[in-house]
């Protein structure tokens, strides 16, 4: 056996496996530190508008259809919640310390109930300038909602930038959210 | 005559025995199939590695009405599928189209016997030759030691 030949047997299935342990290293640590979700699905709607819609408002507030966010003045958040979820309630004052900081963000709950919802309003506080209700839950399959909360960035020109799914925590705003708005203020 | 009529005036409940409903949509076995068939085709978004016929997520029992409803109106199974890709996106097909984006998962069984080639090929090419014959004082020596 040349020398050569030697070492490739040694070393092939070695680097497959260092390789391959590398990679799994990697996607458990970033799993762990919550920067990869394995869940995670890219939204057919990054780069393009919102579909058309109309929501009735909700908890006595100004519901908002598609061509409400065709043209924001800046940058803004549409935020899909309901009173039943509770990763939206461990969401609920990252929404409240955005909106204090002068970012726009408008509501949609999902499949909710009036009485709960303005319940979970009152103990969790309102970040939303409009809240409209999406009580048949379509809207959100136009928009390929697939579970709460999710967070829509719209851009000026109306244009779906960042999709998350997930509630919103320091690193995903500090890591994501902030250089976005950033990059389309 | 009487009779005839009546037998007549209940022929459509026939059909409609006929009829099954699912998930509050009533459509004829063979929609319903064909509806199966789709559902099964497509990924439940919430229990990932469910299809959505097979899932109990609420929004797996909305989608399969929606394939329901769009059977009913006579759509064709491509643009049902085309109506959830976009929303979701290829992922929500269990069985991926052929994409440059799947290219390098269609290639991988062929990568993968192309790989156990070059083993078997290293391998084989490593087996050692065979020695030279012992001399005969070699040969003698061996079997003084192996007496």
């Amino acid at each position: 056996m040349s020398p050569l030949r030697r070492r490739l047997l040694f070393g092939i299935p070695l680097a497959v496996v260092v390789v391959g342990g590398a990679g799994f290293y990697t996607i458990l640590r970033r799993m762990q530190e919550d920067d990869y979700d394995p869940h995670a699905l890219p939204s057919p709607l990054i780069g393009k508008k919102l579909p058309a819609f109309v929501l009735p408002g909700a908890d006595g507030m100004q519901g908002f259809g598609n061509t409400d966010l065709a043209a924001p003045p800046k940058p803004m958040l549409v935020n899909w919640f309901a009173s039943w979820c509770v990763p939206c309630l461990q969401e609920a004052p990252m929404l409240m310390k955005l909106a204090k900081s002068g970012l726009e963000i408008w509501g949609i709950a999902y499949q909710d109930q009036p009485g709960n919802l303005a319940n979970f309003i009152s103990a969790n506080g309102n970040p939303y300038t409009r809240l409209a209700a999406d009580v048949s839950g379509l809207t959100a399959i136009n928009w390929g909602v697939y579970g709460v909360p999710e967070t829509y960035l719209i851009d000026k020109q109306g244009i779906v930038r960042w999709r998350y799914a997930g509630a919103l925590t320091d690193d995903v705003v500090s890591g994501t959210l902030l250089p976005l708005l950033q990059q389309y203020a | 005559m009487r009779k005839f009529i009546l037998a007549l005036a209940l022929l459509p409940a026939l059909a409609y025995a006929q009829m099954v409903t699912r998930d509050g949509v009533t459509l004829t076995p063979g929609q319903e199939a064909r509806a199966e068939d789709i559902g099964s085709q497509l990924r439940c978004l919430v229990c990932q590695n469910e299809s959505i016929e097979g899932s109990s997520a609420d929004l797996a029992k909305q989608l399969r009405v929606i394939i329901r409803q769009h059977v009913v109106a006579g759509d064709s199974n491509k643009s049902i599928m085309d109506y959830m890709v976009q929303r979701y996106g290829i992922f929500v097909l269990l069985k991926p189209p052929f994409i440059p984006l799947t290219w390098a998962l269609y290639a991988s069984p062929f990568v993968g016997i192309l790989l156990g080639f070059f083993g078997f090929w290293l391998v084989r090419r490593a087996k050692v030759e065979a020695p030279a014959p012992l001399s005969e004082a070699d040969a003698r020596r061996l079997d003084e030691l192996l007496k």
